[in-house]
């Protein structure tokens, strides 16, 4: 009797113990799948709606109070701002989701060397903007970029980036160079050529410790960015290794690189964001919303030193730029097509300009007084309406292509190798060419 | 449980044949066969749970990258696979890129294993004393494994940064100019292995400490009544006594190394964490792993490199082996 009694206590412990086992790994296999259950949950019982934002860098829609103000409008609708800072690390992470089809945003940022690529491979996935904005308010080029062949549109254009050249006039002025905006702009007539002139000049009086530009790789970007082709030819076939561009900007950097006129920082990380509030860099190429970097990074101590005149040469470049697309999987698409209709908006766009200078692409907004007398307190007041709006009508259709963004970079930590390590121009080209060559793949 | 069962043996149904009645020797066999069953198939039920976990979130994912790397996968277009074969394994093999990852790898683990598992052995030595709160001492140098890597190598980018960097700072005052520790082909080694140095050097330092506490204490009277120094007594009685210790502490501190990510990737942060210093001065294999499938967008080849990353971990658990099976031989 023990026996038996041991045995099926036993076996009905073994299965009591295999069964909650059991069940707890399926719980376990099943629980991890369904967790973001109810991070889509938007809208509750009484019609209240969240819109959620996804963007990088600075979109300024917070520092414009617009998204205050969508709500003051429609009282039902709270829009949720999610930014990431780097649009490096911004883009994988949207490139995951779309895959996934989930945890986007119902309005996400889409970065001008990323739009061909998303064009070509997600437009299915984001919602057909054609319909609800009107192309033609926008300058020529901009909605060209975000349309598929069958003509839908699956971005609404921010800002452009039409090319100045901001200075730090107390440096300037140290170095015995002009700090009037015309002079400067007079000395670099000729482009950038006479930028690296200047430099040189610059640098025989300079203050100890001071550099007359943060990098080479911004320099050349703004000589790349001034030309219609690029990277890619009209066939969609990579030739930045012939592209005159290309060849003109590499060899204007090696020859700022050689003559150490550069301080070597790589963009927008945090040595280049100390090097401006310290002030030792005298210049930065600066499309219209580089102003705003400089301005949140240099600091309030720093204001009023700064000023803004035309970029070298007679081209007009356009560097960046960005756009607003609704992915499709969203909750709430339709108000979220609504919200990036009026964020694109004339009036809107000039608020956002009026509060961090990112330029606006609705050619509506450059009537607005907002847009056409603005001048900038932190740059000496610059009139930046009048110097941008002129360089915006002079801007090439530029020709993109899918790695623009992703060879653009390649390039840059090349160029910065030179600056900063003295890596001879050749070798860095080898290098360039080798990872540019991994990342077309 | 195992005191309260008697062993299976002591009822063991009786031989077939005996003088029980036909009816409860079919009983008996019934029971018996349950009972085999029982006694057979109970253990895979206890065990089932962790294999169905590994099979969903181990081998399955191990598998589905083996597949993955035969194809051509964009991350634009995650759908479309395309069959290529070893064309991506060539790819990695023929990339000088990885190559340096894998130098920079094996650099990095050596750097930072020996002198960490070294520093480690003695603290565990000193923390082997009788000491007044002990187990204070014990939590305290626990606690740097319990940060995250992501803040550990956060406060560190802070430290080891070229411009106004806290080392720098320090260094400064004792007239050493300024270095760019991210920028250098050793100092940002350097720089990466403090990092894992300093967070893991508590955890295998009680790992000896338990190794250490189970070495009988009559042979350390042996050997102090022989007239041992502490010295001695620590080479001579205390490391013998540990060597099957630090064999796993090698092992585990080896498969460490070699996925080393957080710390690389965040030194510098952004694009040039990505790809491990701007000359990949300090990539890692999983940095590399990265850099290629998430910032590139090529599955394919980053699915490659993580197969050539479990092929390496292979070799290193052949060698490893070899080594034990020469260690033992020579201990006895």
């Amino acid at each position: 009797m023990r026996i038996t009694r041991t045995v099926a206590g036993r076996s009905r412990r073994v299965a009591v113990l295999a069964t909650t086992g059991l069940t707890a790994s399926a719980l376990l296999l099943t629980g991890c799948s369904s967790d973001d259950s109810d991070s889509n949950e938007s809208s509750d019982a009484n019609g209240k709606i969240t819109l959620t934002v996804a963007d990088y860098g600075q979109f300024g829609y917070k520092e414009a109070g617009l998204f205050a103000k969508y709500h003051e409008l429609h009282p039902n609708i709270t829009v949720k701002e999610d930014t990431t800072a780097d649009e490096k690390v911004y883009y994988p992470k949207l490139l995951q989701q779309l895959n996934a089809g989930s945890g986007l945003a119902d309005v996400q940022g889409l970065e001008v060397g990323r739009i061909k690529e998303l064009v070509d491979t997600k437009a299915d996935q984001f919602a057909d903007l054609s319909k609800v904005i009107d192309v033609k308010e926008f300058v020529s080029w901009k909605e060209k970029q975000a349309t598929t062949a069958d003509g839908k549109v699956i971005g609404a254009g921010t800002d452009i980036g039409p090319m100045s050249l901001c200075y730090n006039t107390e440096l300037f002025k140290k170095a015995g160079l002009p700090t009037d905006r015309k002079e400067v702009a007079a000395k670099i007539t000729g482009g950038w050529e006479d930028y690296l002139k200047l430099g040189e000049e610059y640098k025989k009086k300079a203050p100890a410790g001071t550099y007359f530009m943060d990098s080479a790789s911004a320099m050349y970007n703004a000589v790349v960015s001034s030309n219609a082709k690029q990277y890619y030819d009209e066939s969609g076939k990579a030739i930045y290794k012939e592209s005159p561009s290309v060849q003109q900007g590499w060899n204007l950097a090696a020859e700022a690189a050689d003559k150490k006129l550069t301080q070597g920082l790589a963009q927008f990380s945090d040595p280049w964001a100390a090097a401006l509030r310290k002030g030792t860099i005298a210049t930065v190429a600066c499309p219209a919303w580089m102003a705003g970097q400089i301005s949140v990074n240099a600091g309030d101590a720093n204001k009023g030193k700064w000023d803004i005149t035309t970029a070298p040469g007679a081209t007009a470049a356009n560097w960046g730029g960005s756009f607003l697309g609704v992915p499709k999987s969203g909750k709430n698409v339709d108000e979220a097509t609504k919200l990036v209709k009026w964020l694109t908006a004339p009036e809107q766009q000039a608020a956002v300009f009026k509060a961090i200078g990112s330029f606006p692409s609705n050619t509506g907004a450059y009537e607005l007084p907002d847009v056409k007398n603005a001048t900038l307190p932190y740059f000496n007041d610059a009139p930046i309406g009048q110097i941008y709006a002129d360089e915006a009508k002079s801007i090439p259709e530029t020709i993109l292509g899918p790695k623009d963004a992703a060879i653009k970079d390649t390039i840059s930590t090349q160029i910065n190798n030179m600056e900063q390590r003295g890596t001879k121009p050749d070798a860095a080209w080898e290098a360039a060419t080798k990872s540019i060559d991994k990342v077309i793949g | 449980m195992a005191t309260s069962t008697p062993t299976r043996d002591a009822y063991a149904p009786p031989p077939r044949g005996s003088q029980h009645k036909p009816v409860d020797a079919r009983r008996q066999t019934w029971r018996s066969r349950l009972w085999r069953f029982d006694d057979k198939a109970s253990p895979y039920a206890y065990i089932a749970p962790f294999f169905l976990v590994f099979g969903a979130f181990g081998l399955y994912p191990l598998l589905y990258t083996g597949w993955i790397a035969m194809h051509r996968v964009e991350m634009t277009g995650m759908d479309q696979m395309e069959w290529v074969g070893w064309e991506n394994f060539d790819k990695i093999l023929h990339d000088s890129e990885f190559w340096t990852a894998v130098s920079n790898t094996f650099l990095i683990g050596v750097i930072s294993v020996v002198p960490q598992l070294l520093v480690a052995l003695g603290l565990a030595h000193l923390l082997n004393y009788k000491l007044r709160a002990s187990t204070f001492w014990r939590t305290v140098i626990l606690t740097p494994y319990a940060t995250s890597v992501a803040s550990a190598a956060l406060v560190f980018a802070l430290v080891f940064r070229a411009d106004g960097g806290l080392l720098n700072w320090a260094l400064h005052f004792v007239g050493l100019g300024d270095t760019n520790w991210a920028n250098g082909h050793w100092t940002s080694k350097i720089a990466i292995a403090v990092i894992v140095i300093w967070r893991w050097t508590g955890y295998n330092a009680l790992i000896y400490l338990a190794a250490m506490q189970a070495v009988p204490s009559d042979l350390y009277e042996a050997a102090s009544l022989d007239g041992a120094s502490r010295w001695q007594q620590f080479r001579k009685v205390t490391i013998p006594s540990l060597r099957p210790t630090i064999l796993f502490t090698i092992v585990i501190s080896t498969i460490g190394s070699m996925q080393l990510f957080g710390e690389p990737l965040l030194l510098e942060g952004g694009t040039l964490g990505a790809t491990g210093g701007n000359e990949n001065q300090y990539e890692t294999l999983s940095v590399y792993l990265y850099n290629y499938g998430w910032n590139l967008g090529h599955l394919g080849p980053a699915a490659a490199v993580a197969w050539a990353m479990l092929a390496l971990l292979l070799i290193i658990a052949a060698v490893n082996w070899l080594i034990g099976r020469f260690v033992r031989k020579s201990a006895v």
